[in-house]
């Protein structure tokens, strides 16, 4: 493109305003630019409505984002970290707490299982084996269905059926369920990424196909399977439906697997439905959006470091 | 022993393949087995096109829900898609490098809100301005439409961005080299090249339209009656498992169990619809 831009400096006699019309190939104008929209309406539209569509997406993300910011920060205050809920302080503390033991809970169960179905699909499975398409379609069926209908689920087998009452072990099973397809997608591209060489190597130098596996396979694959587990995340903290009837809704730290605890968006949920606390619920709100932007931003940096690679 | 542990691991690996089999059948076995009985017991036709919800009378119609949720997602389809789609046409091919930068990670930011911030922002947002507008509660299919068109841009704009990067380059050099200027080279060429894989990207995003439940519940009024106007309040049926499943005991239960049944039906016919695309793109 360059090299069209940049013609052979013209005869000296040329004059100086055709001069800049003929360097001026690859260069347009704004006012030349203007004047060729005049003669196509139709192009002069396609641009404005695709910019148009561009400018609402980025207003609305705008708008989102900084009424929250800007309402919900002035409401945060000392009382809402308090170690103990009470009507009074309205305290996220222990929700914030109970959101991370249900992250760590739900990863320890989802993540084994999501990393070792992938390796067996990658590694193990031959070519044109049933059972990969199989898993394939369930796979897919799991990441549609929508949490509702995994918090029925959740509530049907282990509130009604285990008679486990609401606890943060059938919360935390359900979800474990919901972010499965998630795990295993990105682990699957993840070591399918890995080249065969690598493999070969192994093999080659004498090493057994786990040992393979773990040491050669395994480890030039986490910075994929770590951005699976961070989507995961955010998806379990942003998680309401599924939690409500599995895990209820005891703003308290839970003593053991079985008690009833509410994660950070369900406190929400709850502070809305009461209807009483709106200050509180854009300070949560706030507490929120910002785990979901550092969430983000870690996977962006995760990606950008995969894409260096 | 190396012979023991690789076979070991091995059968591992296996049974790990197989949990999500296991867990589609144990979702499938438990919804259907609560909900089809409840069903029969209220009659399939009662039940679907039943047009009264009262549970207290022995009324179990779910009809109003069916069309509040179709109301809505379509609302939303109307709202979001079309923006959607521009805003990825704009971004695969008028971005500039440094814009790019910003709206990429806006939109990666938009899709990882989780569903109640969004309900909120409707509700202390979406809800007054539609309240003043109109005179009314301000909660209703309108305002659902509009805040579930946003929560699905997301998804319409990174699906769709990505298949229209995915065609050929040489369909827009082509466009260009036959003499159309930049906009309609990839509006008529690049675009509709990328058609199968933008419609994926609307399925996908009625799917999570039909879905939604703690966004919807807060905005859409949830009145269980069949609409009359786009102001009027609704009530979807992923909001009337979610308002009444906390209380209800037998047959109410389980009509709600039912309702959630229809849903998951929807949602398998949708997500076929959706795999079947993405076979043929393929």
């Amino acid at each position: 493109m360059e090299a069209v831009g940049k013609l052979p400096e013209g005869p000296s006699f040329v004059p100086v305003e055709e001069k800049s019309e003929i360097n001026a190939i690859n260069k347009v104008t704004f006012k030349q630019r203007m004047k060729s929209y005049k003669n196509r309406p139709l192009s002069f539209l396609v641009l404005g409505l695709v910019s148009l569509g561009a400018i609402l997406t980025v207003f609305v993300f705008l708008l989102l984002v900084g009424y929250i910011f800007v309402k919900g920060i002035p409401n945060i205050n000392a009382d809402l970290f308090a170690w103990e809920y009470n009507t009074e302080n309205v305290s996220m503390m222990p929700a914030i707490i109970n959101t991370v033991l249900m992250t760590g809970m739900t990863l320890i169960m989802a993540v084994p299982v999501g990393v070792f179905s992938a390796i067996y699909l990658v590694e193990y499975a031959k070519k044109g084996n049933k059972l990969v398409s199989v898993v394939r379609i369930t796979t897919e069926t799991l990441a549609g269905i929508p949490s509702i209908v995994y918090g029925l689920f959740g509530f049907l087998m282990f509130v009604t059926a285990f008679k486990w009452s609401y606890s943060f072990i059938g919360g935390s099973l359900t979800l474990a369920i919901m972010v499965l397809p998630t795990i295993m997608r990105t682990t699957e591209e993840a070591l399918k990424a890995v080249p065969d060489s690598y493999r070969e190597g192994s093999f080659g130098l004498g090493a057994g196909k786990l040992r393979t596996v773990f040491r050669i396979i395994l480890p030039t694959a986490i910075p994929g399977i770590l951005a699976g587990i961070i989507l995961s995340i955010g998806r379990i903290v942003g998680e309401t439906a599924a939690l409500i009837f599995t895990a209820g809704s005891t703003a308290r730290i839970p003593e053991n697997l079985f008690s009833s605890t509410r994660t950070l968006a369900v406190h929400m949920y709850s502070l809305l439905s009461e209807g009483l606390y709106m200050n509180q619920a854009y300070a949560t709100a706030v507490v929120l959006l910002l785990l979901v932007i550092v969430i983000n931003f870690v996977s962006s940096a995760i990606a950008k470091k995969l894409a260096k690679r | 022993m190396k012979n023991f542990s690789e076979s070991f691991m091995k059968f591992v690996f296996f049974v790990a393949a197989c949990v999500s089999i296991f867990s589609v059948a144990l979702i499938c076995l438990f919804l259907f087995a609560n909900g089809i009985p409840a069903i029969g017991e209220i009659g399939v036709f009662k039940f679907l096109l039943g047009t009264s919800w009262k549970p207290s009378n022995g009324l179990y119609g779910i009809f109003p829900m069916i069309i509040g949720s179709i109301y809505v997602t379509a609302g939303a389809i109307i709202v979001g898609v079309p923006v959607g789609i521009l805003c990825a046409i704009f971004m695969a091919r008028f971005c500039p490098e440094k814009l790019y930068k910003f709206l990429k990670p806006a939109v990666e930011l938009l899709a990882g809100i989780p569903s109640i911030v969004y309900g909120f922002f409707g509700l202390v947002v979406i809800v007054p301005v539609v309240q003043d507008l109109f005179g009314t509660s301000g909660k209703g299919i309108l305002t659902a439409s509009l805040l579930l068109g946003i929560m699905i841009l997301p998804t319409i704009i990174s699906v769709s961005e990505s298949s229209i990067r995915a065609v050929p380059e040489s369909y827009y050099e082509g466009a260009l080299a036959l003499g159309d200027t930049h906009e309609m080279s990839v509006m008529r060429a690049v675009v509709p090249a990328a058609k199968s894989g933008i419609l994926a990207g609307i399925i996908l995003g009625v799917g999570r339209a039909i879905g939604e439940t703690m966004a919807v519940i807060i905005v859409a009024g949830n009145q269980a009656i069949i609409p009359d106007s786009i102001l009027s309040g609704v009530r979807t049926m992923t909001a009337n498992i979610v308002m009444e499943m906390g209380y209800a005991t037998d047959l109410h239960r389980q009509a709600l169990i039912a309702t959630g049944v229809v849903l998951f039906v929807f949602i398998l016919i949708i997500n076929m619809s959706f795999s079947l695309l993405k076979r043929r793109e393929n």
